[in-house]
């Protein structure tokens, strides 16, 4: 699904530039959930804005469903954003005037569907996350995993192929990080591959596998307990997260 | 182009600020309603003087004769200058382009004018047939003047409606016998006058038959003509070959503006048209100045907008909107606000130049009907549509430019 090769991303900073990723070599498969760890300021975030064409890179390879996605226009990045990406935020960015069903629809109004359908459509996946009793709701009538759960709806609604998570739960308490996760872990059984930042161990543990992330590179990338590779952790930390879940 | 979802969006957002759209749309709303109003006035204003000019033939010279105010050729001023018949004749065949053309003989006073025991005192005009097209008189009834009432000094008169109406009541009076000075003359014509009221209390008798029956010998008191299609400049030559010949005949130097007055209707038309479109031209200008105001004040309030909005467009973008999709949205906002404001302000400035017409006196002649024609109207919606565009503008251009990455950073 995702295939990134050498890529590199510097940002311009005054007078000579900051070198955020130092050639990334990833393949995300279909309905993979993988989640992405690292220090801060490690270029976890720089790297999902680049596979979620928010931001451009600079050197390298990025196909995305087999297309090549170097040197997009604004618009075409847009329209491929709409068509294969579902975004969540760390801070949910709900539209705070819109109810949750208007919410999920909005997506699905980028697409040109019509009004009907992308009513109908918001309300199933509104339902899919157990929010249908919420629809009406405006989003500061709702709890931190409530609007969480919107802002998932609102990545699904378009069917995108790729769902992208920074911190999906940095936000929210152990119980609702829990909730959360298996949203996502369900979402992953539909096919679509889930891609999530996490600082939190037990949160990476819910996913199939973990890359590792330091100042650019990737230096670490091994799956979890959860998809059956304890034999294969090589870090102590994670294994000992692993392992308290158990 | 602007669907009904983007219409929704629309209304959310300007009902969600609705202190901030009233007053956008206030600065608009004053713009257009002062446009219309001024626009209204100068309107007024122009049918004001064009009022004045209805009366009588627009493309027309009327010459009367005053008193020397310069020696001239060893004659000393202070002569009175008369004109007489003769001048008139010559006038009329030696000017180039004279059209219709009449002499006017005064009688002084008004009259004693009798029928069958009626009795009213009106004033004696006597004229050429031509000067029906110089006065503008309509007939309403019977004839006007004509060169065989002249060439036979026929006692025939023409008479105004208030004439008629006091002397016959609700009969006609074409066909009766009337009393001038105790003088029979035959009532031939009625007529009507779109100028004053004392218009309609004339009467016209042929030129030739008046200086004989009222002892005028071959006086002349006024020569007028129309110029026909002439340019300004011809009928400026028209009018100096006039004073040319009448400063020769009566020797009098031709530069001597108190020997003779020279009234050219071409001339002071074209001066008021020239005036009028100074008149619009200033309103124009103050109007859109005005109206610049306005879309400069929506331009700033949409920017400001669009920067407490960065998020939002930077969700929007994350969710698939293309720029050209914020680009619209942006610039139908200020497109809507500034044509809902605008056409208010259009209907309040409407009905402020009605309310001007209702309480204007029916007679007031400096201004009349103050008013925007359809064109206005027309010209102020497209002017609007383009404000809000351009006002629109730099707030969309800065709304698609937002980098969603930036917008979205979580602090
Ligand atoms: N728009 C930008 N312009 C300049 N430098 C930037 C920009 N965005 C990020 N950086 C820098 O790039 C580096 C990587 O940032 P990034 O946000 O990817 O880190 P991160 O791994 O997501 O960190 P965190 O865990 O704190 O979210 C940081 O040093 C950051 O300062
Ligand atoms: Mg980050």
């Amino acid at each position: 699904m995702i295939r990134l090769r050498n890529l590199h991303k510097s940002y311009p900073m005054g007078s000579g530039s900051l070198h955020v990723l130092k050639g990334i070599d990833l393949d995300l498969g279909r309905g993979e959930l993988v989640s992405i760890m690292g220090a801060s300021g490690s270029g976890k975030s720089t790297l999902m804005n680049v596979v979620g064409l928010l931001d451009r890179f600079d050197e390298g390879e990025y196909r995305l469903d087999g297309v090549d996605m170097s040197a997009l226009t604004e618009t075409q990045a847009a329209r491929y954003r709409g068509q294969f990406v579902g975004f969540v935020f760390q801070s949910f960015h709900l539209i705070p005037f819109k109810t949750a069903v208007e919410n999920v629809a909005l997506p699905l109004f980028y697409q040109g569907v019509p009004r009907r359908e992308r009513n109908r459509r918001a309300a199933e996946f509104l339902e899919q996350v157990g929010l249908s009793d919420r629809a009406h709701h405006l989003p500061k009538e709702m709890s931190g995993g409530q609007q969480q759960r919107v802002a998932i709806a609102r990545a699904l609604a378009a069917q995108p192929k790729v769902l992208l998570a920074d911190e999906p739960t940095g936000a929210l308490d152990s119980v609702t990080s829990r909730e959360v996760m298996e949203v996502l872990q369900g979402i992953q059984e539909q096919g679509v591959t889930v891609l999530i930042i996490t600082h939190e161990h037990d949160i990476a543990e819910m996913t199939d596998r973990i890359v590792h992330l330091v100042d650019g590179r990737i230096v670490e990338d091994y799956p979890t307990a959860r998809a059956g590779g304890s034999q294969a952790r090589p870090q102590p930390a994670a294994a000992a997260g692993g392992e308290a879940r158990a | 182009m602007i669907d009904r979802d983007t219409w929704g969006e629309i209304v959310e957002i300007a009902s969600r600020n609705k202190l901030r759209t009233a007053l956008t749309g206030f600065a608009v709303a004053w713009g257009i309603f002062m446009l219309v109003v001024l626009l209204g006035s100068g309107n007024g204003l122009a049918h004001g003087i064009e009022h004045q000019f209805r009366d009588d033939a627009i493309n027309s010279i009327w010459v009367s004769s005053g008193r020397t105010s310069m020696p001239y050729k060893g004659l000393q001023p202070g002569r009175q200058v008369r004109m007489t018949n003769d001048d008139y004749d010559e006038v009329i065949t030696r000017v180039p382009g004279v059209e219709h053309a009449s002499a006017r003989f005064w009688i002084f006073g008004n009259q004693q004018v009798t029928y069958r025991g009626e009795t009213g005192s009106f004033t004696i005009r006597a004229v050429h047939p031509g000067h029906r097209i110089l006065e503008r008189t309509k007939v309403i009834e019977g004839r006007f003047l004509n060169e065989l009432d002249l060439a036979e000094y026929r006692k025939v008169a023409v008479i105004g409606t208030v004439v008629e109406d006091s002397l016959f009541g609700e009969a006609s009076g074409v066909g009766k016998e009337i009393a001038i000075n105790k003088i029979s003359f035959l009532v031939v014509g009625v007529f009507d006058d779109d100028g004053s009221e004392r218009e309609k209390e004339l009467i016209y008798l042929p030129i030739s038959t008046a200086q004989r029956t009222f002892n005028g010998q071959n006086r002349v008191s006024q020569i007028l003509y129309t110029t026909g299609d002439a340019s300004l400049a011809a009928s400026r030559a028209m009018a100096g070959e006039t004073r040319e010949i009448l400063a020769v005949n009566h020797t009098f130097d031709p530069e001597d503006m108190r020997a003779l007055f020279v009234n050219n209707n071409v001339e002071n038309f074209q001066r008021f048209v020239a005036m009028m479109s100074a008149i619009r031209g200033f309103v124009w200008v103050v109007g859109v100045g005005t109206l610049i105001a306005g879309v400069v004040g929506v331009s700033n309030i949409m920017l400001v907008a669009v920067r407490e909005r960065t998020r939002e467009i930077g969700v929007r973008k994350a969710l698939g909107a293309t720029p050209g999709s914020i680009v619209r949205l942006v610039l139908a906002e200020s497109v809507s606000i500034t044509a809902v404001a605008g056409y208010l302000g259009l209907i309040a400035g409407v009905g402020v130049l009605e309310g001007m017409s209702a309480l204007l006196p029916e007679e007031s002649s400096f201004f009349r009907n103050p008013e925007v024609d359809l064109g206005v109207a027309v010209s102020a919606t497209v002017l609007l549509i383009l404000a809000g565009a351009l006002a629109g503008f730099f707030p969309a251009r800065r709304a698609a430019a937002i980098r969603p990455v930036e917008a979205l950073r979580d602090e």
